[in-house]
């Protein structure tokens, strides 16, 4: 996709002052994108952090076999929490926060479609994660089912239970209006001239990322309704006794599920998408397919789900045709994975902080991928599904992969942010420092789960001590790493240093290079032309 | 907190050995298989994993190469080209091709796993908060019936806080008062359900797994071809004793089984409490206290003070002190978290655990007494 | 009064607006309060009233700026386009969130139903006999009656497929210029909606207390009362906003040509329509 853009010189000299309040007001009342973009990235590396101590927690239990730290049904509402934190929390709306930031400004939008309702997507994030960590302290404590919330057990929990459920609705009413604006302004808001196939990339990840979410959300909202029902009112969804099923619980909740690990890891597709032909000078290798893998593994993503229920015993048939899917969005994966490689090669290539991250997300997250079609094959699967297989299998996409990609983004989009260069010393140490204690955490798990260790265990059998030693090590040095990043890259990045032009990379390509750094409160009044 | 971590480490003989039929210490891999099932996956993932090894060397072998030869700074230049249909079919068309052939030898294994047609011995395994109940139900031993828990005590576990007091054994969790005996180069059809919640029964060396469902029933097989004993544990969480509800099998040869089973036959005879039988308080008293230790001082503790918050203290409970039918209805039907006891528990177990709970700690109940009969009657 | 576009800007985005943040307190009051009611907290019923109040509150501040800013001409055809685009994608998470509890009912009638009565299950249920419409295998839930399609689920079948053709005659008087004509269609209409809502609460009684048809009649009620308990749900909202609509055209807003209020209403009535089409073959017929 090479496209040269003709920027609008258009000195805003109308005056916006009604427009540009300060103070809380700013913040609260926000109809701006970028406003709103910086609330849900700073909402999200909150909930990291909080996510991040409960992770610290189930670690600091697990150094050793026994029980030290925890006791076990606080460890379980440790797990289950921080796995809802870290999906619903951390990784999706940061997404949502590169999308306000980014999407308006690449396709040269004046903001998001619906901005007031843009704000109320954000507005009710907080409110969620203000029910959900209240839950800890509510009689009985948070929910102890795990993120996936089976029946059930979740019908055993406590009050927390039903705040994580209206937590979840409260996020899925977000998401829901997060993505219906996020396609609308796509669909009809892009510059004259740019039509869909001369999109960016991260767009067009976005566009299908949110049509996942408007499918599957509310299924989502379905499955948890259905709880609190079985839970209050006496209806038996889940209950065998008056008819229903404990597994069709889980069958709904994985047509939801196996889709939203493709709504966190679309989006970095697409960032990657991004940075990888600007640092290697290079445009993007096969535009055209990276499109249409993106769309097959969006299709394919809603006849899968099975996957994750190998073991409840299903006809032989449904197992075979469950795997045989699975395997197959491998395929469109690795087009996107070669294409990769194929812009790298013959670039002329450099390696600041964001090129770093891209490139060890392509080199992480593959190994999740090869370890997601090992479990994919069903016999491998029933051997180590509840293993901490499974566990370094969807940390290797998610933190390597999902979280990487969004640090990736943050190196690459934060000067046209703040207006400021990150210190480029202090950001490579950031990557490796990550990348590494990255996997010292998480490769013994492989082995832990090879070897039978349980996931959601308080305790262990005492010869899988020494990798759990090992993993407890690695995450809170990779826990530092993430202090190291706010407090010494982050903040100073904000604060100031050197002044970052219009167009940092030498490569980049896109409207967003074509407005000041940090862009102004307004761009794009007047649509862009785009050639 | 971390203190005690710490604490713990330095607790001696902590490091133990391998596990006889579990993990070993720090185990790469998968454990040795001891059935064909499991000799079918393990070759599976070492092909899997050889093939996923290979690509991996090369994408990024491609990929190192080009980083380090087109850099800028060795002064390359950019070219320019961005795409290429034939290369782009080329690699769409053979990972399909590769994952073809990963699926079929795979297609192979789903289906013998499947077959659970015509077995030897079929055994019926619920799963229960948090314990496993087996029952024989057809072959040589059928009628056994037996619950199997956690042997390991508390004592070499801890808490936090409370250091652990003694020294773990190499099966540290893997290990249950009663595990299920089978005849070795038997076909053992298992049939899996719970009581409660989910929970998910496996032998790793027998490549098997399968979801105990309430109120369903689904079932699994295996042939174990060596003698032994082998270890697994329940792998879907339960609730808050998920990691001490070990699963262990004794696969012994033809002629121990039969020994076996008449030594177990025997022994269900001589336990078999009959419900009509009138006991003394201090009898009762005796047997609950057993029973209280095997059941319920995981939630209630020991102290009878439960964990404020999570689980009721049974010591000045009103249920405890007040009149006796309501305790035996919340033991034999549960309440929320606490199981339902009535197909767990004998009339005479349930009794006995009532009267203990009655007369300990400072409880001083007016109706400090409760007969098997009595139990027996509450359950119509 | 109606809206001329002719000096609205590119596309008007709005300025700082008070609404959405309110919006999400008023929610989080709301789901503070159902967490605590649905635990029978004494504090909870009143606190999640007070957060539907805010909310509805919130929204019609909300909707009325929104209204305003139509009619002050500030929407150009991009931003009708936008609308349009929204209430499309909207109806579709619609149709993904009652799929849930169609699939719901399609799993347990087809899948659950049979294995529960297979000889595998006789372990556990000897006398299961699997014939839908069972109160589960257990044996713990009082007898019941199903509900079959006579006669109201056939009169409500009639009453909302004729609200759709009043809809339309509505509409096309609207485009037509024809103001009285249109209000008193859409008056129609929503009062075919009412109609059905009463016959529904009638049924909801007749099934309670001659059926002894309830929410807790097993999986059968579950599935029955929560798929229609939806419908029913969702045929309010349409109705409130068929009669905002109304309300506006009565005001004078809408031009033949820019109406979209009245459109996307008028969708999302339609697609209340068929869900009940789908409700009526598959929860009465099968
Ligand atoms: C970002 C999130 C993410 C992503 C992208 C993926 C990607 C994949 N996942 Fe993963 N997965 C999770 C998140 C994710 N997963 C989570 C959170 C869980 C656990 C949930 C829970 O239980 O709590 C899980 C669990 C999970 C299971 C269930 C395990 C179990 O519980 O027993 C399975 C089984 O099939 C699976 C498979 C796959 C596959 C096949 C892919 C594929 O998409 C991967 C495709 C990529 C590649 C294969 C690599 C690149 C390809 C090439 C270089 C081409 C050449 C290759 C070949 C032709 C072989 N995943
Ligand atoms: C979505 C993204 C995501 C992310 C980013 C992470 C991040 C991490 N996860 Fe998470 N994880 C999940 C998603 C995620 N996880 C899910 C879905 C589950 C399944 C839950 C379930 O079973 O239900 C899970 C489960 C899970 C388990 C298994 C628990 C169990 O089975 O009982 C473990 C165990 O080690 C773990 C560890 C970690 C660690 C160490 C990190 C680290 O990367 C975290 C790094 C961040 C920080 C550490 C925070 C920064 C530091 C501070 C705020 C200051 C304090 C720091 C120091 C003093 C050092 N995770
Ligand atoms: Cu039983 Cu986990
Ligand atoms: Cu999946």
């Amino acid at each position: 996709m090479s496209s040269t853009t003709v920027p609008h010189s258009h000195d805003h000299a109308h005056d916006h002052a009604h427009d540009h309040p300060h103070g809380w007001r700013r913040w609260l009342f926000a109809t701006n994108h970028k406003d709103i973009g910086s609330l849900y990235l700073w909402f999200s590396f909150t909930m990291l952090l909080s996510g991040g101590v409960l992770a610290l927690l189930i670690r600091a239990e697990l150094f050793q076999p026994g029980l030290q730290v925890v006791q076990p049904e606080l460890f379980n509402q440790l797990t289950t929490m921080h796995g809802l934190i870290m999906v619903f929390g951390a990784i999706m709306p940061a997404f949502v926060g590169f999308a306000n930031w980014m999407i308006p400004l690449q396709i040269g939008a004046s903001d998001m479609a619906f901005a007031r309702m843009n704000n109320f997507s954000f507005w009710l994030m907080p409110p969620a994660a203000i029910l959900l960590v209240s839950s800890f302290f509510v009689p009985g404590g948070a929910t102890a089912a795990g993120w996936t919330l089976y029946a059930p057990l979740s019908t055993q929990m406590g009050p927390g239970m039903d705040m994580a459920i209206f937590a979840v609705h409260i996020m899925g009413a977000s998401s829901i209006m997060g993505s219906i604006n996020i396609i609308t302004t796509i669909l009809n808001m892009r510059a004259p001239g740019m039509t869909l196939m001369k999109m960016p990339m991260f767009c067009w990840t976005w566009l299908i990322t949110a049509y996942l979410l408007i499918a599957v959300m509310p299924v989502l909202a379905g499955a948890i309704t259905m709880t609190l029902t079985d839970r209050h009112f006496g209806t038996s969804f889940f209950n065998a006794a008056g008819g229903g099923d404990p597994v069709m619980y889980q069958h709904i909740f994985w047509f939801f599920g196996h889709p939203e690990v493709y709504i966190m890891i679309l989006p970095a597709f697409g960032i990657i998408s991004q940075i990888v032909p600007a640092f290697a000078r290079k445009p993007l290798f096969g535009y055209a397919s990276m499109v249409y893998a993106t769309a097959s593994i969006a299709i394919l993503s809603f006849i899968v789900w099975a996957h994750h229920m190998f073991t409840t015993g299903m006809p032989v048939t449904a197992q075979l045709f469950f795997m045989y899917a699975t395997m197959l969005i491998s395929v469109p994966t690795g087009v996107k994975v070669f294409n990769w490689v194929a812009t790298m090669w013959k670039g002329s290539m450099t390696f600041e902080t964001p090129m770093l991250f891209a490139v060890g997300f392509i080199f992480v997250f593959t190994m999740g991928g090869f370890t997601g079609l090992i479990l994919a094959v069903t016999p491998i699967d029933i051997q180590l599904q509840d293993t901490y297989y499974v566990v370094a299998h969807f940390h290797y996409v998610l933190v390597a992969g999902s979280l990487f990609s969004l640090f990736a983004g943050f190196y690459y989009w934060g000067p046209k942010w703040t207006g400021f260069m990150y210190n480029e010393f202090r950001g490579k140490v950031h990557f490796w420092g990550s990348l590494i204690t990255f996997n010292i955490t998480f490769f013994p798990m492989h082995f832990l789960g090879l070897a039978g260790m349980p996931r959601r265990y308080a305790d262990y059998p005492a010869q899988f001590t020494d990798w759990n030693v090992v993993a407890t090590v690695g995450a809170f040095g990779f826990g530092l790493m993430q202090v190291y990043f706010l407090l010494f890259v982050v903040f100073p990045a904000i604060r100031g240093g050197k002044p970052a032009p219009a167009k940092p990379w030498e490569g980049a390509e896109g409207l967003e290079w074509t407005v000041p750094s940090p862009a102004p409160f307004h761009t794009f009044e007047e649509p862009p032309e785009f050639r | 907190m971390l203190g005690a971590a710490v604490l713990a480490t330095s607790l001696p003989a902590l490091a133990t050995g391998d596990s006889q039929g579990g993990p070993a210490i720090r185990q790469l891999n998968l454990q040795a298989p001891v059935t064909k099932i499991a000799e079918d996956i393990y070759s599976l993932h070492n092909l899997m994993l050889g093939i996923c090894l290979t690509i991996f060397v090369i994408v990024f072998g491609v990929m190192f190469y080009s980083i380090i030869a087109h850099r800028k700074s060795v002064g390359h230049k950019a070219a320019t080209f961005h795409e290429s249909t034939s290369v782009e079919i080329a690699w769409t068309v053979v990972p399909f091709i590769i994952v073809i052939l990963m699926a079929l030898p795979a297609t192979k294994t789903v289906v013998a796993m499947k077959d659970t047609s015509s077995p030897d011995l079929t055994i019926k395994v619920t799963g229960m908060q948090w314990k496993w109940g087996y029952d024989y139900l057809k072959g040589e031993g059928e009628g056994i019936s037996f619950l199997s828990t956690l042997a390991t005590p508390r004592t070499q576990i801890g808490a936090p806080g409370v250091l652990p007091t003694e020294a773990r054994t190499d099966n540290y969790l893997l290990e249950v008062d009663n595990p299920v005996v089978v005849p070795v180069n038997k076909k053992v059809r298992l049939i899996t359900t719970a009581n409660d919640v989910i929970h998910s029964w496996t032998i790793p060396a027998f490549g098997v797994k399968q979801d105990a469902i309430p109120g369903y029933v689904r079932d699994t097989w295996f042939k174990a071809e060596k003698t032994g004993v082998y270890r697994g544990q329940c792998v879907e969480l339960c609730g808050k004793e998920h990691a001490f509800m070990p699963i262990v099998v004794n696969v012994v040869t033809e002629e121990e089984y039969k020994n076996w089973v008449a030594t177990k036959k025997k022994e269900m005879a001589a336990k078999a409490d009959d419900p009509a039988k009138v006991w003394t308080l201090d009898e009762l008293k005796q047997r609950g206290e057993k029973v209280y230790a095997a059941n319920c001082v995981a939630c209630h503790q020991a102290t009878g003070k439960g964990i404020p918050g999570a689980f009721p203290a049974l010591e000045g409970s009103a249920v405890v002190t007040g009149p006796k039918a309501a305790q035996i209805g919340i033991l034999l039907n549960g309440k929320n978290a606490m199981p339902a006891w009535k197909s767990t528990l004998s009339d005479t177990e349930i009794a006995a655990v009532i009267t203990y709970t009655r007369n300990s700690w400072s409880n001083k109940a007016a109706e400090n007494l409760v007969q098997p009969a009595e139990v027996l009657a509450a359950r119509k | 009064m109606s809206a001329s576009r002719s000096n609205a800007p590119y596309y008007f985005v709005p300025g700082p607006s008070r609404w959405p943040v309110l919006a999400g307190l008023s929610l989080l009051l709301t789901m503070i309060g159902a967490s605590a009611w649905v635990n029978h907290v004494s504090w909870g019923s009143y606190v999640n009233i007070a957060g539907v109040m805010l909310t509805v509150i919130v929204m019609y501040n909300w909707f009325g700026d929104a209204i305003s800013e139509s009619e002050s001409g500030k929407y150009s055809a991009r931003i009708d386009v936008s609308y349009r685009w929204s209430m499309s994608w909207f109806i579709f998470s619609e149709v993904m969130f009652f799929a849930a509890f169609f699939g719901a009912l399609f799993y347990a009638r087809s899948i659950s139903m049979p294995w529960l009565a297979d000889i595998d299950h006789k372990l556990l249920w000897p006398d299961f006999s699997g014939q839908w419409g069972n109160a589960g295998p257990a044996g713990t839930v009082d007898a019941f009656t199903t509900m079959g399609p006579f006669p109201i689920p056939t009169i409500n079948t009639a009453l909302l497929l004729t609200s759709g053709v009043t809809l339309t005659i509505s509409h096309h008087a609207l485009r037509a210029g024809q103001r009285g004509k249109t209000a008193f269609w859409l008056f129609a209409t929503i009062a075919l909606g009412a109609v059905f809502i009463g016959f529904q609460a009638y049924e909801y009684i007749h099934a309670y207390h001659e059926l002894n048809l309830k929410l807790t009649s097993g999986i059968y009620g579950s599935t029955f009362f929560m798929l229609t308990g939806f419908h029913g749900f969702h045929v309010t909202l349409g109705a409130i906003m068929l009669g905002v609509v109304w309300f506006r055209v009565m005001k004078g807003h809408f031009t033949p040509e820019q109406h979209f209020a009245f459109e996307g209403a008028a969708w999302y009535w339609h697609f209340v329509d068929v869900v009940w089409l789908g409700l009526y073959i598959v929860v009465y017929w099968m």
